[in-house]
C-alpha cells in the first residue's frame, strides 16, 4: 500500500527516469579532444531513480540502516564511556520495557507521538510544511488544562471531559488555520510561519502560569486538580479503561489512526489532498478549489495536533508547561516523514523512536550518564534513516569495467 | 538616558549571536539549502569552542589567553563546519528532505552540546564546574581607553572582538554576495539550481561550500554566547531558543547580511525590553517575550503582501536538486 509513494522524494516525480544518460557525452564530444577519447568515461558512481522497490527490499534497506546506525552509536557510546555497548544496550530494552509500569510510560509516549505524528501527515502530504505542531500541541493542552481549573467541579465528569476535548480540538484548529489562512491567500512561506507560532503558543503558555501557578511563586502549574476532599478532585482526568490508566489514550490514537488512513485513501477530501499536494496546477486545472482544501486540510491537522495536547494533559502529565510538547512537534515531523504518510508505518516508528529515548534515558541513570545522551543517539539513528532513503529511491550502479 | 545607553548595549550583546547564525543561515540559504539545523550547529559551535579552551587550560602549564582564543575558535568552526557536513551529505549527496534533516540535527546538536556541557566535567575527573577564565578573560577583552568615553564609548567600544568581526563579516558577505562573480553563481544555484547547472557553474560544490561555511559561522554565534556573553561557562539549555531567532532574523533580514546587523539589534532589544520597561506585571513580561516572533510573522505576512522580487526567498529554497529529474 505504501509503495506506491516511496519512490517519490520531491513529489514531482517526473516520467520514466532516463537511465544511463548522465555523463555519457554525446558522441561528437570526442572528435573535439582528438586522440584521446580515453579521457571521456563514465562517471565512477551512476544514479538513477528507481520506478518501484518491493516492499520487502525497502524493510531491509532500512533494517540495515538502523542495524548500521546502532554499531555507530554502539562505538560512540564505547568511545565516550568505555562501557561495554552491549551492556549498555540491555540496559536500554531494559529501560524502555524492563517493567510493566515502564512498558506502559513508553506506549503512552508513544501514543502521543504518533497522535501527532496523524495529525501532521494531512499536511505533509499537502506539501505543507507544518512545523508548527510543537505550538498547536501547546494550545490544545492549555484549553484543555483552563476548563480543567476553571469548570472543574462544575461540571460533570463525562460532559467536563467532553468540553475539553471539544476545546483542544477547536485551539488547535485555529492555531492550524492561521498560518494556512495566509498561504492560501497570499503563498506566505508556511514552514517559517509555523515555526515562529511555535514560541507565540509557548509565550502564551507562560502568560497563563503565572495566573494558575500552584503553589504560588512555583512558576508551574503544579498537578491540577490534585487536592482531595474537593468536588473538582481528578476532575477533567481521562478514567481508566479496561482497568488500564492508558486505555483511553489507546482508543483514541487508535481509532484517529485508523480514521485517517481510511479519511486519505477513500475519501473524496483525502483524495483532494493529495493532487494539491502533487501539483497545485493540476487541482485548479482539475476544478478543486485549491484554497479551501488548504484551510481545511490545515484546520483537520492543527485540531488533530491539539487533540494530542488533550492527551498529554487530561491523559498523561495533568499539568500545562511550555514543556508539555517537549519537542514531541517536532519529532513527529520525521515521524510522518520517515513513513511516507502511511498512518500503519507511523505506529512502528513511533514505538521505535520512543523505545530508543526511554532506553536512553535508562542508562543515562544506570551508567551515570547524562540524560543528553538520548538526542545524541536519536540524532545519530535519525541520521542513518533519513540517508537509507537514498537507497530506496534512488539505484546506485559503480562504472562498468571496460 | 543612562538607563538608554545600557539598554543598547544589551540589545547589542543579545544581538550579535543571533547574527551569526544568521549570517551563517543567509550564506545557506542563498545555496537553497533551508538548515533548519541552525539551533544544534549553534550548539555545536558552543561547546566545541569551550571544550577546545577548556582542555587547552588544563593541559597547558601557563595557559594564554590568545593560544585559548584561536584554538576555542577554530574548535567551535570546525564543529559546527562537520554539523553542516553532515547536513550537506543527507540533503545534497543523498537527497533526504531539508526540513526532516535540519530538525534531526538540531535534536543532534543541542543534545550533543548539553551533553558535553554537562558531562564535561565527568569526563575530565570531576572538577566541578566547567570555567575557563583566561581564555574568556580574552574573549571579553575590550579597547582600554575607549570604553570610557562616556555614552558613546558604552554603545560603541564595550564589546569583544567577536562582536567587530560579526560586523565586518557581514559586510564582506554583502561584498562577496552581491558584488562578485562567486556570489552571483551562488544566487543562482538557490535561484534556479537547474539554469546554473546548463551555465556551467558546479551546482553541488557550490552547495556543499555554501551550506558548510555557512554552518561555521552560525556556530561561531554559540561560541559568542558561551564565551563573550556568558565568560566561559556552560549551563544546559542556557542558549535557549536563540537559534531560532537567527531563522527568524534571515527572514526579518529579506536575506540581505546588512539589514542583519540591525536586524539583530532590535531582535537583542526586543528579547529583552521586557526588563526596561517600568511597571510591567510578571504576565504582560511574557507577553512582551513574544515581540520578536510577532514582528517576525509580520515580516513574513507583508513581503507576502507585496510580491517584489527581491523580498522573496530564494526560488529554489528547501527543495532538492537531482539533474536528471526535470
Amino acid at each position: 500500500m505504501g509503495t506506491s509513494q516511496t519512490n517519490k522524494p520531491s513529489g514531482d516525480a517526473g516520467p520514466a527516469p532516463a537511465t544511463g544518460t548522465q555523463g555519457k557525452y554525446p558522441p561528437d564530444a570526442g572528435h573535439t579532444s582528438g586522440a584521446r577519447p580515453a579521457v571521456h568515461r563514465e562517471p565512477l558512481i551512476h544514479l538513477s531513480k528507481r520506478d518501484d522497490v518491493a516492499l520487502p527490499k525497502a524493510v531491509l534497506i532500512r533494517l540495515a540502516a538502523v542495524a548500521l546506525s546502532l554499531v555507530v552509536c554502539a562505538g560512540v557510546i564505547f568511545l565516550l564511556t568505555r562501557l561495554n555497548p552491549l551492556d549498555v544496550y540491555k540496559g536500554f530494552i531494559d529501560g524502555a520495557i524492563g517493567t510493566s509500569r515502564r512498558t506502559w510510560v513508553t506506549v503512552r509516549d508513544a501514543l502521543v507521538l504518533l497522535c501527532v505524528a496523524i495529525g501532521l501527515t494531512p499536511a505533509f502530504k499537502m506539501r505543507f510544511w507544518n512545523i508548527g505542531a510543537e505550538g498547536q500541541v501547546l494550545v490544545g493542552g492549555l484549553a484543555s488544562a483552563a476548563l480543567m481549573i476553571y469548570a472543574g467541579g462544575r461540571l460533570p465528569g463525562p460532559a467536563l471531559l467532553a468540553a475539553m476535548f471539544a476545546a483542544s480540538l477547536l485551539a488547535g484548529c485555529i492555531w492550524g488555520l492561521i498560518p494556512a489562512f495566509f498561504k492560501a491567500f497570499w503563498n506566505t512561506n508556511e514552514t517559517l510561519f509555523t515555526l515562529m507560532l511555535n514560541y507565540v503558543a509557548m509565550q502564551i503558555v507562560t502568560f497563563c502560569i503565572v495566573f494558575w501557578e500552584n503553589p504560588a511563586g512555583s512558576n508551574t502549574v503544579g498537578i491540577i486538580n490534585s487536592a482531595k476532599n474537593v468536588p473538582s478532585y481528578q476532575a477533567g482526568y481521562l478514567p481508566s479503561l479496561f482497568g488500564n490508566a492508558y486505555g483511553w489514550n489507546v482508543v483514541i490514537v487508535a481509532a484517529l489512526t485508523v480514521g485517517m488512513y481510511i479519511y486519505l485513501k477513500y475519501t473524496k477530501q483525502g483524495y483532494e489532498v493529495a493532487v494539491v499536494g502533487e501539483s497545485e496546477n493540476t487541482a485548479r486545472y482539475a476544478g478543486i478549489h485549491v484554497r479551501k482544501v488548504i484551510m481545511r486540510t490545515m484546520a483537520i491537522s492543527g485540531a488533530i495536533c491539539g487533540l494530542g495536547g488533550f492527551i498529554i494533559v487530561s491523559g498523561a502529565s495533568h499539568t500545562i508547561s511550555t514543556s508539555t510538547a517537549g519537542g514531541r512537534g517536532f519529532t513527529a515531523i520525521i515521524v510522518a516523514w520517515l513513513a511516507k504518510f502511511n498512518a500503519f508505518t507511523m505506529v512502528v516508528i513511533s514505538f521505535f523512536l520512543v523505545f530508543m529515548q526511554k532506553g536512553a534515558m535508562q542508562i543515562a541513570t544506570q551508567f551515570k550518564l547524562n540524560e543528553n545522551a538520548s538526542d545524541v543517539i536519536t540524532g545519530i539513528i535519525l541520521f542513518f534513516i533519513l540517508g537509507s532513503e537514498f537507497f530506496i529511491n534512488y539505484k546506485v550502479r559503480l562504472r562498468r569495467k571496460t | 538616558m543612562g538607563i538608554l545607553v545600557i539598554f543598547i548595549q544589551k540589545a547589542i550583546t543579545q544581538g550579535i549571536g543571533i547574527l551569526y547564525g544568521a549570517l551563517g543561515e543567509i550564506v545557506t540559504e542563498k545555496s537553497g539549502n533551508l538548515n533548519l539545523g541552525v539551533p544544534g550547529v549553534m550548539y555545536m559551535g558552543g561547546i566545541a569552542g569551550l571544550m577546545g579552551a577548556f582542555f587547552y587550560e588544563t593541559n597547558a602549564r601557563t595557559p594564554n589567553g590568545a593560544m585559548g582564543l584561536a584554538i576555542s575558535f577554530l574548535c567551535a568552526f570546525a564543529c559546527s563546519l562537520l554539523g553542516g557536513l553532515i547536513y550537506s551529505y543527507l540533503t545534497i549527496s543523498l537527497r533526504a528532505n531539508q526540513n526532516v534533516t535540519g530538525l534531526a540535527l538540531t535534536t543532534f546538536g543541542v543534545g550533543f552540546g548539553n551533553f558535553f556541557g554537562g558531562s564535561l566535567s565527568q569526563l575530565a575527573g570531576g572538577v566541578g564546574q566547567i570555567n575557563v577564565p583566561v581564555t574568556g578573560a580574552a574573549y571579553g577583552k575590550i579597547f582600554p581607553g575607549l570604553a570610557s568615553m562616556g555614552p558613546i564609548g558604552t554603545i560603541f567600544f564595550s564589546y569583544g572582538f567577536l562582536t567587530y568581526l560579526s560586523i565586518v563579516l557581514a559586510v564582506c558577505l554583502f561584498w562577496v554576495l552581491f558584488r562578485t562573480r562567486v556570489g552571483l553563481n551562488l544566487r543562482a544555484v538557490g535561484e534556479s539550481p537547474a539554469t546554473a547547472d546548463a551555465a556551467g557553474i558546479p551546482v553541488t560544490k557550490y552547495k556543499y561550500l555554501a551550506t558548510c561555511l555557512g554552518s561555521g559561522l552560525s556556530g561561531l554565534g554559540g561560541l559568542y554566547f558561551v564565551m563573550e556573553y556568558s565568560g566561559g561557562t556552560w549551563t544546559n539549555n542556557g542558549f535557549g531558543d536563540r537559534g531560532w531567532l537567527a531563522i527568524a532574523l534571515v527572514i526579518f533580514a529579506l536575506w540581505k547580511p546588512l539589514n542583519a546587523v540591525w536586524g539583530s539589534i532590535l531582535f537583542g532589544g526586543l528579547y529583552i525590553l521586557y526588563l526596561y520597561i517600568p511597571g510591567l506585571g510578571r504576565s504582560m513580561q511574557e507577553i512582551f517575550k513574544m515581540l520578536p516572533y510577532l514582528v517576525t510573522i509580520l515580516v513574513l505576512i507583508v513581503t507576502s503582501f507585496r510580491k517584489k522580487r527581491e523580498y522573496q526567498p530564494p526560488a529554489a529554497l528547501g527543495l532538492p536538486y537531482f539533474r536528471e529529474e526535470r
